[in-house]
């Protein structure tokens, strides 16, 4: 990544995360809230600016670069710019731990039950891909695994809620399926943040052979890159990453798709320097997405989630278009 | 200096043998051409030989750690893959990540080593392209750079001329022979008996996974075994520009059963 794209990406992250903690229902001017949060003069506002606005723009920023860098990984890794971290199923499995607290009232009673069932669906994920896709193979075995593990949390998400017997619990697992990162405290940020830096990290020591598999798998491994570890380290990072995002914050799509897309040509489509590009990206469009919610209807509850797709998607056809007539 | 040496390299894919107790040296100044029908066992050879494939017998380029092989082989894969529509020259220079401690970003050296090997191969020009916007002959030169950037003492090539015209053909193939005549070690398979019989130092013929025969190539290309392994005739002339060889017509059974 040039320099010039880190500044400009950098500083879009920082003014984002400015903006999501100086906007919010509560309507307080800026500089009554700036001096709040920083020397804690007034207590009401001081408790939502630390504890509110805080964790929620602390929260959007990690969760977006974690999917934006997730994409990036999965797109160079599958070698196609349609792949998205979704594929490997460890997003549904998360969602199915969490659907399953929230349908037996376990999420109620036990403070975090939920986000550790969904860290839990994810880690279960991740064993069954490996034992599908074995210890060698390509990518592959590896995706067809992964479509394998994502129809079945799909349909294990639909059986509960098919056969729940409360509908208010079955709504509740509904809107938490819509994705959200409203009314998330400092025990989200403390569960979700040590699994997606460690899978961030573990994702971002594999630019280089992501950049080799340019050439194709072979001559990947011809030029030394060992393809086993790579596939390991990928599964084992998007495990972390997108287990840890789905299970604080529910299913948040587009954002992996969308942000290496729109970054690529930016890199010149390295797929090395994609990788920080879209974690930056991916921060910066969760965190306006986070804004825009508040901004849009106020007091409707609006789910990031839904915004992100209704945003993603129309941009995605854009992007079709435009990549159509270039080539016309 | 030896190079690459294999011996007795067997591989069997579902019952059949595919590469049958191969023996095959290479030197530092050497063009090998590795000449054979289709099915003949010439990528597989290459493959097992890297290690790529799993193969018994013994291979000296499969026995190296892989960074340390990475620096003692380049290999040219027969499917020309560019996934990403990166430039040319960030392409060409992915041929220098074995020798990077850490990152992508080249030292001054590196990026010198690959403006050379543009400059050799004639893509000064395409630099700046796109490398998925580019005709089949061009995306073959520009994956032969990448192989060449490597700087390896040897040099596996598999099909490096097939789809090119006739002009770059002839300048790849004598490219690949001056690397020889530098004192590298390459090994080349091609399906151009003439132009392996014009620039290569020595032919190797593999037929059903054997080598059924290795040495020069006046020595090595006869009417016979011509007509034993391909199934062709050809006019065969050692002249004052050298050994050239054109095919003529297929041998009756051999044609029939094609």
């Amino acid at each position: 990544m040039s320099r010039a794209l880190a500044l400009a990406l950098g500083a879009m992250v920082a003014a984002l995360m400015l903006a999501s903690l100086l906007i919010g229902p509560a309507g307080v001017p800026p500089g009554a809230a700036m001096r709040a949060l920083l020397t804690g003069d007034d207590p009401l506002l001081t408790l939502v600016m630390r504890e509110v606005r805080t964790p929620r723009a602390i929260l959007a920023a990690l969760i977006g670069a974690g999917l934006g860098l997730s994409g990036a990984v999965m797109q160079g890794y599958l070698r196609n710019p349609l792949a998205e971290p979704g594929l490997l199923g460890v997003a549904g499995a998360a969602a199915l731990g969490a659907v399953i607290t929230l349908q037996t009232g376990l999420a109620a009673v036990v403070p975090l039950a939920l986000p550790a069932a969904a860290l839990a669906g994810s880690a279960a994920a991740v064993a069954l891909l490996a034992a599908l896709a074995g210890p060698r193979g390509g990518s592959l075995t590896l995706i067809l695994a992964g479509i394998g593990v994502s129809a079945l949390a799909g349909a294990g998400v639909t059986l509960v809620l098919n056969l729940s017997p409360d509908p208010f619990a079955a709504n509740e697992a509904m809107f938490w399926l819509m994705g959200s990162i409203t009314d998330r405290s400092w025990s989200h940020v403390a569960i979700a943040a040590p699994f997606i830096l460690g899978g961030m990290a573990l994702l971002a020591t594999q630019g280089r052979a992501l950049a080799a598999l340019t050439l194709g798998e072979e001559a990947a491994a011809s030029m030394g890159f060992d393809l086993s570890r790579l596939r390991l380290v990928v599964m084992l990072g998007l495990a972390a990453t997108v287990g840890a995002a789905t299970a604080v914050a529910g299913a948040i799509g587009f954002v992996g798709l969308v942000v290496p897309h729109l970054l690529r040509r930016w890199v010149r489509a390295s797929p090395a320097a994609l990788l920080g590009a879209s974690a930056l990206g991916g921060a910066a469009m969760v965190l306006a997405a986070d804004i825009a919610v508040r901004l849009v209807l106020p007091d409707r509850d609006l789910k990031l989630g839904v915004l992100m797709a209704l945003i993603g998607a129309p941009f995605f056809l854009h992007l079709i278009l435009r990549h159509r007539l270039a080539q016309s | 200096m030896k190079l690459m040496e294999l011996t007795d390299l067997s591989l069997t894919r579902r019952g059949a043998p595919v590469l049958d107790g191969v023996a095959l040296r290479l030197g530092a100044g050497e063009c090998v051409g590795l000449i054979g029908p289709n099915g003949a066992g010439k990528s597989t050879l290459i493959r097992a030989a890297m290690g790529l494939e799993r193969a018994r017998g013994r291979s000296s380029l499969a026995a190296m750690a892989p960074g340390a092989r990475a620096r003692q082989v380049a290999w040219l894969p027969q499917a020309r893959t560019v996934a990403w529509p990166m430039p040319v020259r960030d392409l060409v220079a992915l041929g220098r990540l074995p020798h990077l401690a850490r990152g992508t970003a080249l030292p001054p050296g590196d990026r010198a080593v690959v403006e050379n090997v543009l400059s050799r191969l004639g893509l000064a020009d395409l630099a700046d392209r796109p490398a998925t916007e580019l005709s089949g002959g061009e995306t073959a030169r520009v994956l032969l750079a990448r192989a060449l950037a490597q700087e390896t003492p040897l040099i596996l090539a598999d099909e490096p001329v097939a789809g090119l015209d006739a002009a770059h053909q002839i300048a790849v193939m004598r490219l690949l022979r001056g690397l020889a005549d530098e004192g590298r070690g390459v090994l080349v398979t091609c399906h151009d008996l003439g132009l392996a019989a014009r620039f290569c130092t020595r032919i190797a013929v593999i037929d059903s996974g054997r080598i059924v025969a290795d040495g020069a190539p006046a020595a090595v290309l006869t009417p016979a075994l011509l007509a034993g392994v391909f199934g062709i005739t050809a006019r065969i002339e050692d002249g004052p520009e050298g050994l050239s060889l054109i095919p003529l017509d297929t041998l009756p059974e051999r044609g029939a059963a094609a």
